[in-house]
């Protein structure tokens, strides 16, 4: 009984999400849907704003497949296929980003953060980090009196 | 100019903190999204009528500021938004448009019917290949279309009177003197 609950959540967990892509919408031809596949993972769906449209069950989205499909049948390059929907949505619609100047902040801000504090902490590092070889006075023979004292007075 | 240096990480962390402030204070819902098709000529299309009317096409954008809305029987904010849709046509002096997106022909009949109809032309975009080409991600969506027939503005929601008020109107008033 045990064992059948515990398989039945391995099981469960080891389920991926249902693939929202439905038969009826993929091409024939196997190279046509692979590449409209990889278009579609990296294409924001607009209703669920953190899904793809590969993902996305909504309307929108299986109406994005769709047309989709149907620019690359057309002979549109990938490229193609995708700057018509970004001409329509916007840049918003792509999951990742393209690197222009108006993303090099999101692309290179936390690398230049970085860089900047790791730069702060060193030269604040090498600032305050004692000298090695600053010794401290020798003790005048009146302190190594007092120190031999304390220490001896477990065994005096 | 030590002290600055040292002052530099509590300036930046608060722009950070004034940047967090202001985007949280704002009316601005952030799942709305910004037009790609601002300043933009509207897209071509031909749509087909509701029984037999005249249909809505492209060539009925230019020459005058209009005003077009995406509609659906189906989607319950366009029925909040009705109301306010009666009357806009002559509050703003312009002609206002209807699409209705992805919606059987029967269902928006009876829509109009049940509500009133506010439109002086609809176009039918059963497949909604017409607002995808208009960039619409969920109805009701209002968009103002300039004299040249560009594309000035995309209201996502039903329109309330402040929306009107506030930006509706003073683009238009702007737009007619163009």
């Amino acid at each position: 009984m045990r064992l059948a609950a515990f398989l039945f959540f391995v099981l469960l967990a080891l389920a991926g999400p249902a693939r929202a892509v439905e038969p009826g919408e993929m091409l024939a031809n196997p190279v046509l849907e692979a590449r409209a596949r990889a278009i579609g993972k990296e294409l924001r769906c607009l209703v669920c704003q953190n899904e793809s449209i590969d993902d996305s069950n909504a309307d929108l989205a299986h109406d994005l497949r769709v047309l989709l499909r149907e620019r690359l049948v057309a002979g549109d390059t990938d490229a193609q296929a995708i700057q018509y929907i970004v001409d329509r949505y916007g840049q918003f619609v792509l999951l990742k980003p393209p690197v222009e100047p108006a993303t090099y902040v999101l692309w290179f801000g936390p690398l230049a953060l970085l860089l900047v504090a790791g730069a702060g902490t060193v030269f604040y590092l090498r600032r305050h980090r004692p000298e090695a070889m600053e010794v401290s006075a020798p003790l005048s023979a009146d302190e190594r009196q007092r120190i031999d004292r304390l220490l001896g007075e477990g065994d005096a | 100019m030590r002290r600055a240096l040292f002052l530099l990480p509590v300036a930046l962390f608060m722009v950070l903190v004034a940047y967090f402030w202001a985007a949280l204070h704002t009316d601005r819902d952030p799942h709305e999204l910004p037009s790609a098709m601002i300043d933009k000529p509207a897209p071509t299309f031909a749509l087909t009528g509701l029984d037999g009317a005249p249909g809505l096409d492209h060539a009925a954008f230019g020459g005058q500021v209009t005003l077009v809305n995406f509609f659906a029987s189906w989607c319950v904010p366009c029925r909040v938004e009705a109301p306010l849709l009666a009357g806009i046509s002559e509050d703003l002096k312009a002609p206002l448009y209807g699409i209705a997106y992805k919606d059987k022909p029967a269902d928006t009949a009876d829509y109009l019917k049940e509500l009133g109809n506010p439109y002086q032309r609809i176009g039918l975009d059963e497949s909604g290949r017409v607002g995808i080409d208009f960039g619409v991600y969920g109805v009701p969506e209002t968009y103002v279309i300039d004299k040249a027939g560009r594309i000035r503005l995309r209201f996502v929601g039903p329109l309330t009177a402040a929306a009107l008020a506030n930006q509706l109107k003073p683009l238009i008033a702007k737009l007619d003197h163009s």
